[in-house]
């Protein structure tokens, strides 16, 4: 296999000195993808701000495909949570995502969005939203630099050209029984119920 | 803004002169700022609230800040010499002693004039315990600015503000049932224990 894998490899070098471009459907299908993602114009706290300069000119992520922040989560691939996530925002967070069309991403920028950050101790803030929702790529920082929020977004990019369309190893939208939305946390009198999503939250075990 | 300060013990004796029968109290304040602050009492802030807003050479027609304060039960221990007989003979023993002052909520509102430029003006009201009795008057039918910040007092701490045009939670949901700036309030253990664990493990 991955002899084949090698072979083909050094075939397309060999061919492409002919003028001749061979590709997979599968490359051709993820490099349209990975070149257009659609941010949803949404943001949270100071991260938010951040995001904001790594559109302008300075950083400009329009060079990555990503200039067009939708203003609706139907039209958005992607959905960075920039910023602290109070309990009474999660809810709200979580429907946008639902709202999204497959194939969709999640970017946690910062401290708060990953794990509540400075204020984890606190009575009203989740402390994570991988809690609740699926997350691609986790940015740590308090805030991240606009060149850390890009450099997770060629991690997104390199993860999305990786993904494969068919066998076991295809993503989640690509397999059927397999959600694409995600129950929505409710007010309960005490703090959110559910805690958390136990099949997207899987949290490091300390081992003894 | 330049401000005049205003002499306490004045203003005590210009509040209980203008409403009879009520009971004000100075709260001394040591540091440099001398900010004193008044203690009214429930029955009769309205009146007083009403005296300081419109009296005219007090004019205090801003009311800038509510806090809401938590106040645990304290418990003062002392050592009492006590004459005690002992064999027929009397001595001195001596006894500790143990007060248990039950504890209360507080609303503080922070006046002041625009029109005179004087202020602050420190105004404090206290519940009757901090479990059942959490009732003091609402002072937003004299001061407007009151009413988010009561709201908020009422969110966080549990003050109810008795005539309160639309006493509702104002940061929580309306669903939750906790006071979570009270000194007491336990966070729910929900979904800490990685954390905690690590935390325990000293890594």
């Amino acid at each position: 296999m991955e002899q084949n894998k090698k072979s083909v490899e050094e075939l397309k070098t060999e061919l492409s000195k002919h003028g001749v471009f061979t590709t997979t459907f599968e490359e051709l299908y993820n490099w349209g993808r990975k070149n257009s993602v659609w941010p949803l114009t949404f943001g949270l706290a100071c991260c938010a701000i951040e995001m904001i300069a790594t559109t302008m000119a300075r950083y400009d992520l329009a060079r990555f495909g990503a200039e067009v922040f939708r203003a609706s989560p139907r039209q958005a691939d992607l959905i960075i949570v920039s910023g602290t996530v109070t309990k009474k925002m999660a809810p709200q967070v979580v429907r946008l995502y639902n709202q999204m069309p497959e194939p969709k991403y999640v970017i946690a920028m910062g401290a708060c969005a990953i794990s509540g950050g400075p204020f984890r101790d606190g009575y009203n803030v989740l402390k994570g939203i991988d809690r609740y929702i699926p997350v691609d790529v986790h940015i740590p920082g308090c805030p991240p630099r606009p060149e850390a929020l890009i450099d997770a977004f060629m991690t997104l990019q390199k993860k999305i050209s990786e993904q494969q369309l068919t066998g076991e190893e295809r993503p989640r939208h690509l397999k059927v029984d397999l959600p694409s939305e995600f129950p929505v946390p409710e007010y309960g009198e005490h703090g959110l119920e559910p805690t958390e999503n136990a099949e997207v939250w899987n949290p490091l075990k300390v081992l003894q | 803004m330049a401000e005049q300060t205003i002499n306490t013990e004045g203003l005590k004796a210009a509040i209980e002169a203008a409403v009879p029968g009520c009971r004000v109290e100075i709260l001394p304040n040591g540091s440099p700022s001398e900010q004193h602050s008044l203690i009214l009492d429930n029955e009769h802030a309205i009146a007083v609230a009403r005296f300081l807003r419109d009296d005219p050479k007090l004019r205090l027609d801003f009311c800038s800040d509510v806090a809401g304060v938590d106040w645990l039960d304290f418990e003062v221990t002392e050592k009492v010499k006590v004459k005690k007989l002992i064999d027929g003979v009397e001595t001195e023993v001596e006894e500790t002693k143990k007060t248990v002052t039950p504890g209360y909520l507080e609303a503080v509102y922070h006046l002041f004039s625009m029109e005179k430029k004087h202020g602050p003006v420190v105004v404090r009201l206290r519940t009757a315990n901090r479990t059942d009795q959490t009732r003091v008057p609402s002072l937003t039918p004299m001061w407007r600015s009151a009413e988010y910040q009561e709201r908020e007092a009422f969110d966080l701490f549990g003050i109810v503000f008795e005539g309160h045009p639309d006493l509702r939670r104002i940061l929580m949901w309306d669903e939750f049932t906790d006071y979570p700036m009270r000194k007491d309030y336990v966070p729910p253990a929900d979904d800490d224990e990685p954390v905690a664990a690590i935390r325990e493990s000293g890594q």
